[in-house]
């Protein structure tokens, strides 16, 4: 289908739906990359406005990614609810951001609309709205999760403790575990990235959590984030998985590349279901994602990065997470080039996820050859806050030792629980203040009165060093 | 004063854990420490690295070098551009097809400062001091040294395939992180030639004294290329072995920086 705009002086025209999203994009390196983005800053505008008039079952008429060569496409078409569907089905995308905004629209009714949205409507509207349009909205809905803990209430901000460590060395890693704790944080989920993703060496990581958990009675889940085949591994062979790791993308040629389809997470996540290890619930799935995954395993279609990214999102719909965390700054500036890319990145990323009804985290990071720096990941810390987002990472002062990049710390979370009065999830913060690692202001005491106790049965857990 | 109960946490992780806290915020000494570190990093990235005054300093290894160049004219659109950094320009292609002997060579080497010039010219001599003599010494046919300014790994995929060198390897500066702003990488791939992929080639990374020495790098390398020739494979076959792998190396489960 050809969309041509006329008005206000202007004459662009745009030969599909993928051509006019990507021409629509907010400027960012990785669709300049694949050609995918506007030649200019008034053909962008144009784009924008023209998209504003398209119907939103247009999306439904003409997919991003041929229905026949992609599975993706066809898990968001056939899986997309028209009665949920119905209350926007006569809107255009720019009448749908303005009902987006509408006091009317409040979380409960955007949380029976999410299962008729598709990540293209979802995509599209974002590149018409602005931070605080991106923020407003997002903050009006609330995804609760469950497995050992609640995630995702009003009022609470979690975190994952990511203790990685460049040799998956046993005590380096229960050192930052146990730094994590005392600072509040884990809540979300203690969960490593491996050096090595084989089978032994994963398994060692989820023993050595599964002790600190059981021994300190810690209402929360770990996880080793290795590929989905090593983690079916180490349940067949009777390893203790609490969740299921997986980076997904947005199209099966790009989730080909990862290793991985629909079917492999449908095995996947049946299999530690079966395992019934969640006390309160059984989302058992975390996922991640990031812009520019697709063009970078050379499988975008001519689609812009966004519109890919939120595509995934409908991968990770499927299987109910606990969890789903945009890296946004992790994969280098020819994706995101600066601060004010991976800022905006950040949010749309956040905005729709939540639209779409997932429990998104954000892993607030960049890396060191990234136009960026700490205040920039400050500010987008700041917003994701506001916005509501339902996770963060906390990572030892920030410095990422194993990965080489820097995202948020231990102390980052605090800041933003001071400033937005934001609690742990409940049966976590019943747990620190049980351990006396939080008072009764939700602040860290100067010193924990049994820290000596505390890491000698910490140390008591763990297979010595090597000398 | 007591001691620190936390302190001897410290010895088993150069992660920044056990830090003070003003309130629960960095104290001024963590937070400008940080600062240091990222400064040192971002210099890294940005450090003039220039490829004929590098391979001069290269004199006194056993082979001659020779500096050609990418289609990625500065820094800024390096960074923006792989693509650009994967190819050579037309001046070098010409540059290489002029070479003599081309078509017998056993292994090419490429340097490029990649995104860190410190790690380059902290580590590729001590590592190729040691690897060259050992390959000549076992009757490796050589090209000359190629320099490049602002490569990606896989412009050795091009390099390789005009030279019709069976194997080829790129010694390029990683992603600085922050504790280690002078990581070298080490990417080689079995019969390169243009539409070669991650999965063909086999990686060294972290090459730096504190982390995987110069020396046995050289080493490692020596025994996966001889491995590579032998097979005559590289890529995640190659990886598999366990008598081929330095532990701590398997599969990246990220992209690789350069990528």
């Amino acid at each position: 289908m050809k969309y041509r705009i006329k008005s206000s002086g202007l004459h662009y025209s745009f030969p599909s739906l993928r051509v006019l999203l990507g021409r629509a994009s907010p400027l960012r390196s990785g669709d300049q990359l694949a050609g995918t983005a506007a030649s200019s800053a008034e053909e962008r505008v144009a784009a924008q406005m023209c998209l504003a008039e398209v119907p939103l079952t247009d999306f439904l008429a003409e997919p991003a990614v041929p229905y026949e060569e992609d599975e993706v496409t066809r898990l968001i078409l056939d899986t997309h609810d028209r009665t949920a569907f119905a209350p926007v089905a006569g809107l255009t995308v720019g009448e749908f951001r303005d009902w987006l905004l509408d006091y009317a629209t409040d979380g409960a009714v955007l949380t029976r609309v999410a299962r008729g949205l598709t990540p293209e409507m979802v995509s599209a509207v974002s590149k018409l709205m602005s931070h605080q349009d991106l923020i407003l909205v997002a903050a009006k809905i609330r995804v609760v999760t469950r497995f050992r803990n609640t995630l995702g209430l009003p009022g609470r901000l979690s975190v994952r403790l990511q203790p990685n460590h460049p040799t998956d060395d046993p005590p380096g890693i229960a050192a930052a575990i146990l730094d994590g704790l005392l600072h509040g944080c884990g809540d979300a989920v203690i969960g490593i990235n491996p050096a090595s993703d084989n089978p032994a060496s994963c398994a060692q990581l989820l023993r050595l959590m599964d002790r600190l958990r059981t021994e300190f009675a810690i209402p929360t889940q770990s996880c080793v984030l290795a590929h989905v085949t090593t983690t079916m591994q180490c349940m067949a062979r009777g390893e203790p998985v609490d969740l299921v790791f997986q980076s997904i993308a947005g199209t099966e040629a790009a989730n080909q590349s990862f290793g991985i389809n629909l079917a492999l997470l449908r095995e996947a996540r049946s299999m530690a279901l079966a395992l019934r290890r969640g006390t309160v619930g059984d989302n058992v799935m975390y996922f991640e994602t990031g812009q520019g995954s697709c063009l970078s395993a050379a499988a975008h279609h001519g689609c812009d990065q966004q519109t890919l990214e939120a595509r995934a999102y409908a991968v990770a719909r499927e299987f109910s997470p606990l969890l789903v965390n945009t890296v946004v700054g992790f994969i280098g500036p020819e994706y995101l080039y600066d601060g004010k890319q991976i800022t905006r990145a950040g949010l749309e990323d956040h905005f729709c996820g939540k639209l779409l009804g997932l429990p998104m985290g954000c892993d607030v990071c960049y890396t060191s050859h990234a136009e960026a720096d700490q205040d920039d990941l400050d500010n987008l810390l700041t917003l994701l806050g506001v916005a509501g987002c339902n996770f963060i990472m906390g990572v030892p002062g920030g410095d990422d030792i194993m990965l080489n990049y820097q995202s948020t710390s231990f102390h980052d979370s605090h800041y933003l629980r001071q400033v937005l009065g934001l609690q742990p999830a409940p049966e976590f913060a019943q747990w620190l203040a049980s351990m006396g690692l939080l008072d009764s202001q939700n602040r860290l005491p100067p010193r924990p009165a049994r820290l000596e106790q505390l890491t000698q049965r910490f140390l008591k857990q763990l297979p010595l060093p090597a000398s | 004063m007591t001691p620190d109960p936390l302190s001897p946490w410290r010895a088993f992780t150069t992660a920044r854990i056990a830090l003070g806290r003003a309130g629960a915020s960095l104290t001024t000494r963590d937070r400008l420490a940080f600062q240091l570190d990222l400064a040192r990093a971002r210099d890294a990235v940005y450090a003039p690295f220039d490829p004929a005054g590098f391979a001069t300093e290269l004199s006194s290894l056993p082979l001659p070098a020779l500096v050609l160049s990418t289609n990625a004219p500065d820094r800024r659109t390096y960074l923006q551009r792989p693509d650009l950094g994967r190819s050579l320009s037309a001046a070098s292609r010409l540059k290489l097809a002029g070479l003599p002997g081309q078509g017998a060579c056993d292994l090419v080497i490429l340097l490029s400062d990649g995104l860190s010039p410190l790690a380059l010219q902290r580590h590729a001599e001590p590592l190729l001091s040691d690897l060259l003599p050992k390959l000549l010494l076992a009757g490796w046919r050589m090209a000359p040294l190629l320099m490049l300014a602002n490569a990606r790994v896989a412009v050795q995929d091009e390099v390789g395939g005009l030279l019709n060198a069976t194997l080829s390897l790129i010694l390029l500066g990683e992603r600085p992180g922050l504790g280690s702003p002078d990581s070298l990488g080490a990417y080689f791939t079995y019969q390169p030639k243009p539409g070669r992929t991650d999965a063909d080639r086999n990686c060294l990374s972290n090459i730096r004294p504190a982390g995987l020495a110069p020396t046995l790098a050289a080493a490692k390398l020596l025994q996966l290329l001889t491995a590579a020739r032998q097979r005559q494979f590289s890529g995640v076959q190659l990886k598999d072995e366990p008598a081929a792998l330095p532990s701590g190396f398997g599969t990246p489960l990220l992209p690789p920086p350069h990528e």
